[in-house]
């Protein structure tokens, strides 16, 4: 048996060792030296390389030669990990149960019962497929961003590289104190991401910002980590959701605590109103790159947690907080919504947009219901490509002017129309046009949540309307018009760029038309996740009695 | 002397009094006679041996020792099996014990290399501390290159008292091991060659702070020798079980009994420095010279929470109810005061200090768990914590000013640090990160242990102020990476002193350490430690594993 998810960790993080140990060439060195070194390191990384063969020629000599060694290697590393991963889902068996495939348990840390134990199930599934698409499309949109860094970028493609290994290991750990040591690892190559390689004065603040409000969260989910471990006497999640299990016995009060530990550390990193507040800075100083990743993997790690720990760990706590997070939820569709609509930066722009779509995640979550559950799973995979898309695209803009504030352009369709096209398509799908990838979840969520209640999904529908205004309105101010003076010479998309773009749209597209397949990935999971509540609630109303029946 | 029946049938035991000459385990006691000898020898040198090569003898031979005494350590681990006692029951051998004897010591060893580090033919140290500063006669003296090989017997002496102090079994020898153990460090922290009069105000306010604590730590022996009628660990444990000794039959001796271990955590709380006994550690460690910092960071750390341990455990094991309270609001002062007075620290040298004192608090949520598993989770706490420490100070001699090359402990200033020397800056952020407990470092399987043992203790609420304060401290960590990696610096920046052979291996040894326990930490955990079986209760584990009852042997 090919351990498969072990193997998709270790391969970027193998690509990010090798290259932070490119070796490290100094600018006044001769320029022998550097293309020596360049060369050396590029036949050590072997295969790695064979990928990555689409690259503009190198810089001659001086410090870029290990910088473009460095972006092919991060090239070649995160295509062979997409590679890998997809050779994996093609072994998925959308059959069965929505039980975990692929596992493997290994002691890591007896002492404490610690597990290297990692398996995905449908969606933990389509999450790493996310991820591990989005990660060379970031690459290559981030391609010349740091050229003008001392190390020509390549600490941040080493960044990228660790933070995809750690990506992985989150959506794929099944012990909870793995999958706590990658929620808080990750913070450390993110943090770098946005304060060495962020945008703006403010990077550094930033960063800061946004590592405090996680640590917080991830503090408070030490203590409820901690909590479960002591009670369950297990970090392995098959064993703290076994319904017999020491953590289903727990008295209901202790449960609710833990359930809450956990749920402040996700829904910090979801993010939800009203602990948002550390996206827009932390979005709004990233390169967008950077921005790519944090909103379109690293928020999915907080609605993820909640799906997959919050509501399956602890099944007779959930149904006390169903009604305080729907309501938090529709605070953050509207909310979030409303801020977009003021915001005249693009980056701040999008992630208030994803405030307000998380709050779509989170409500379809927490609706309990078999469709909105799905709809939320495939929203989180949606959001990805169409935010992340965005973002690539308002990153694009802000490579060629230097802004990314949205007065500062103008009449874009007129001298750059394949960019243009491009920016709507990405737009129209983040207001959930049919026959777009979004619409499909968000349609999904509507669907179960109605079945659930009809009033959240009423308050609900003012976020369609306002994301038609955030979104139509930053088109109108930045693509159509008269073209400002600057603008004139705005070059279209290069080749680079709409290779880093079009698989998104294509995927938009195409799972906007067809969502069966990942349907039929998420499905069992999603079954199985609102069965367990199912059953808990029954037990729950009819009293110890029947207890047994689960 | 208060006879005590230890159980029906049994003859009277006295204790402490020596009727016949005591059987000495000679073996068990190596360690600390090969450190006294090598102390002892090491001043006979400092009067007989030729000055020029008087130096690198006395680096040699304390070097040495210390290896000696590890290598003796490493060896007692499989004989003494479940622990015994030694010289009459006053010394306690067992694997708890020689794992914070272990750890002291090569911790001591890693403090040594930065002791005897030299620049340009200077160490760390004064020309000649009997010098007024700044007068002609402490010129002539740096001029002519004079220098303290005192240091090393010092050190030496100082850390036979570590050896000791939670070796001991007998409140009497713990007393004398607080005193071996801090005298000689009063004295190295007057010794700076720079800023001397700073350095010299730290040592005057140590060894006042010091003695003002020794005397409570002493008033509360006298306390607990008037309750239990004995100084031995293993009589005052029976004592307090049996509510007191004989004259106490009516059970009116308790005031006493709290008294005595109020008094004697005094002492202990101040050697660790937990709030609110923690005021001299921000001024010691700033003025005392930063590997003599280094050393007390660590090692005396490790001591001093060895014998709170030990004394919280042994003696007071059964009397919970009166201490834990009281740990419990000094653990909750301690992580809450410290952390927020950490975040005005402008200095390098003082905001560690605060950061040890937070760190203090961690450990005594452990304490307070009062189980094995919270003991445990305390040994691996302060043996990670001890190598990063090492490798923080390590960094902080590197890091000087331009003019006159002092060490610039204004962190502000470091801005740019990150550019000029990244490897340095990579390391001291890693230092910094396992302070405030990221994943993958030694900082958070530490903080697990100890956080863990509470919460199963029943203790959540204080671990709950525990992530809280946690979270606090992360601010001024990560503010200090902020500084070195994200801020050019503004006018003149600080030089990086070339990490010489010595510096750069106790970095490298930090490093190495705080990844080692971070990711792989099983084999520290499941052979160094003890582990609780399930259904034992906490207490009991306790006893058997750290007590040797005298007169059992």
């Amino acid at each position: 048996m090919i351990p498969w998810l072990t193997l998709a960790i270790a391969l970027p993080a193998v690509g990010a060792a090798v290259i932070w140990a490119l070796p490290r060439v100094k600018a006044p060195a001769s320029a022998d030296t550097a293309a020596q070194a360049g060369a050396s390191a590029r036949a050590d990384a072997g295969s790695g390389t064979a990928t990555a063969t689409r690259s503009r020629p190198a810089a001659t000599g001086g410090a870029a030669a290990p910088a473009e060694t460095a972006k092919r290697l991060a090239l070649g590393f995160s295509v062979a990990t997409l590679l890998l991963v997809a050779a994996m889902a093609l072994n998925f068996d959308t059959s069965g149960a929505g039980g975990l495939q692929f596992e493997e348990v290994y002691p890591w840390i007896p002492y404490f019962g610690v597990h290297f134990a990692v398996g995905v199930d449908g969606i933990s599934l389509v999450l790493v497929l996310m991820s591990v698409v989005l990660v060379p499309l970031v690459v290559l949109a981030a391609w010349n961003e740091h050229s003008d860094r001392e190390d020509g970028g390549r600490g941040y493609f080493a960044l990228v590289l660790a933070l995809e290994a750690m990506m992985i290991g989150v959506f794929a750990a099944t012990d909870v104190f793995l999958f706590y040591v990658f929620f808080e690892a990750m913070l450390i190559p993110v943090y770098f991401m946005i304060g060495r390689y962020g945008r703006g004065a403010d990077s550094a603040r930033a960063a800061m910002k946004f590592l405090l409000y996680s640590l917080a969260g991830g503090l408070i989910m030490l203590v409820a980590v901690i909590g479960v471990y002591v009670v369950g006497g297990t970090f392995l999640w098959t064993e703290l959701t076994d319904p017999g299990g020491a953590l289903a016995a727990v008295d209901p009060a202790t449960a609710r605590w833990l359930f809450l530990g956990f749920f402040i550390a996700f829904a910090i990193k979801a993010p939800m109103w009203p602990v948002h507040t550390w996206l827009p800075t932390a979005a709004g100083s990233s390169s967008p790159g950077t921005a790519v990743l944090l909103v379109g993997v690293l928020d999915k790690v907080g609605t993820y947690g909640m799906l997959r720990y919050c509501l399956e760990m602890f099944p007779a706590a959930v149904s006390w907080f169903v009604w305080p997070v729907v309501g938090l939820s529709l605070v953050s569709i509207v909310y979030g919504a409303i801020l977009a609509i003021g915001q005249s930066d693009m980056m701040r722009l999008v992630a208030y947009t994803s405030v307000s779509h998380f709050g779509f995640i989170t409500l379809g979550i927490f609706a309990l219901t078999q469709q909105a559950q799905a709809g939320a799973a495939l929203y989180m995979v949606n959001h990805g490509f169409a935010t992340g898309a965005l973002f690539l695209v308002v990153g694009f803009l802000i490579a060629r002017r230097g802004s990314s504030r949205i007065e500062d352009y103008g009449g874009v369709q007129k001298v750059a129309p394949k960019l243009a096209g491009v920016f709507l398509v990405t737009g129209l799908a983040g207001l959930a046009l049919p026959g777009l990838a979004p619409f499909v979840s968000e349609f999904l969520v509507f669907v179960g949540v109605y079945a659930f209640n009809p009033v959240p999904a009423v308050i609900a529908t003012a976020g369609v309307v306002l994301a038609a205004l955030y979104i139509l309105w930053m088109y109108q101010r930045t693509m159509t018009g008269p073209t400002p003076e600057g603008l004139s010479g705005l070059p279209d998309l290069s080749g680079r760029e709409m290779w880093a773009v079009a698989p998104l749209v294509a995927l938009i597209i195409a799972f906007g038309v067809y969502p069966q397949p990942m349907l039929n990935v998420i499905n069992p999971a999603v079954e199985r996740t609102v069965e367990a509540e199912a059953d808990t609630a029954v037990a729950v109303t009819d009293g110890d009695a029947e207890g047994d029946e689960e | 002397m208060i006879p005590l029946n230890l159980a029906d049938g049994a003859p009277p035991a006295l204790h402490g009094v020596t009727e016949a000459p005591p059987a000495l385990d000679w073996w068990l006691l190596a360690p600390f006679l090969v450190l006294f000898g090598a102390g002892v020898l090491a001043v006979l040198f400092e009067a007989f041996w030729p000055k020029d090569s008087r130096r690198t003898v006395q680096i040699a031979l304390a070097a040495l020792a210390l290896l000696v005494t590890f290598v003796l350590l490493i060896l007692q681990v499989e004989a003494v099996g479940d622990g015994t006692t030694v010289a009459n029951g006053v010394l306690a051998v067992d694997r708890t014990v020689l794992f914070f004897q272990g750890t002291v010591t090569v911790l001591a060893l890693v403090s040594l290399m930065l002791i005897a580090e030299r620049r340009d033919g200077r160490d760390a140290f004064s020309a000649q501390a009997a010098t007024v500063p700044g007068s002609e006669e402490e010129r002539t003296h740096i001029l002519a290159g004079s220098q303290h090989t005192e240091v090393y017997p010092l050190v030496l002496f100082a850390v036979l008292g570590m050896l000791m102090f939670p070796a001991s079994n007998d409140f009497l020898v713990m007393f004398i091991a607080l005193e071996v153990m801090s005298l000689p460090l009063y004295l190295l922290c007057g010794l700076a060659r720079r800023r001397r009069l700073f350095s010299q105000e730290a040592a005057v306010k140590y060894f006042l702070l010091g003695a003002f604590s020794s005397a409570f730590f002493l008033f509360g022996i006298a306390m607990v020798y008037g309750y239990a009628g004995s100084v031995n660990f293993g009589v005052i444990r029976l004592a307090v079980e049996s509510g007191g000794a004989e004259i106490f039959a009516d059970g009116n001796g308790e005031p006493l009994l709290l008294m005595g271990v109020g008094l004697v955590a005094v002492g202990l709380l101040f050697k660790v420095g937990a709030v609110p006994f923690h005021n001299w550690k921000p001024d010691v460690y700033q003025g005392a010279p930063t590997p003599i910092t280094a050393l007390m960071a660590s090692c005396t750390l490790v001591a001093a929470f060895g014998a709170l341990l030990r004394v919280f455990f042994v003696p007071f094991g059964t009397s919970a109810q009166i201490w834990e309270p009281m740990l419990w609001t000094v653990a909750v002062l301690t992580m809450v005061v410290a952390a927020l007075v950490a975040v005005t620290q402008r200095d390098i040298k003082r905001l560690l200090a605060y950061s040890s004192v937070v760190h203090a608090g961690f450990i005594l949520t452990a304490v307070v768990a009062g189980s094995v598993d919270g003991l445990a989770g305390a040994m691996f706490y302060l043996a990670a914590y001890g190598f990063t420490t090492l490798g923080a100070f390590a960094v902080v001699t590197l890091v000087r000013t331009r003019d006159g090359g002092q060490e610039l402990g204004d962190i502000d200033r470091w801005a740019g640090l990150g550019r000029r020397s990244p490897a340095l800056a990579l390391a001291l952020s890693l230092f910094l990160l396992a302070f405030a407990g990221i994943p993958l470092t030694s900082g958070f399987i530490g903080k697990f242990a100890v956080f863990e043992a509470a919460v199963a203790a029943g203790a959540a609420p204080l671990v709950v102020v525990g992530v809280l304060s946690s979270a606090v401290t992360a601010f001024f960590y990560v503010r200090i990476i902020v500084v070195m990696f994200f801020r050019d610096s503004e006018g003149e920046g600080p030089t990086v002193a070339r990490a010489g052979l010595l510096t750069g291996g106790v970095i490298t040894v930090g490093v190495a350490a705080t990844l080692a326990l971070g990711i792989f930490p099983g084999p520290v955990l499941d052979n160094l430690l003890p582990s609780s079986e399930p259904g034992q209760e906490p207490a009991a584990v306790m006893v058997d594993q750290v007590t040797a009852v005298p007169g059992e042997e």
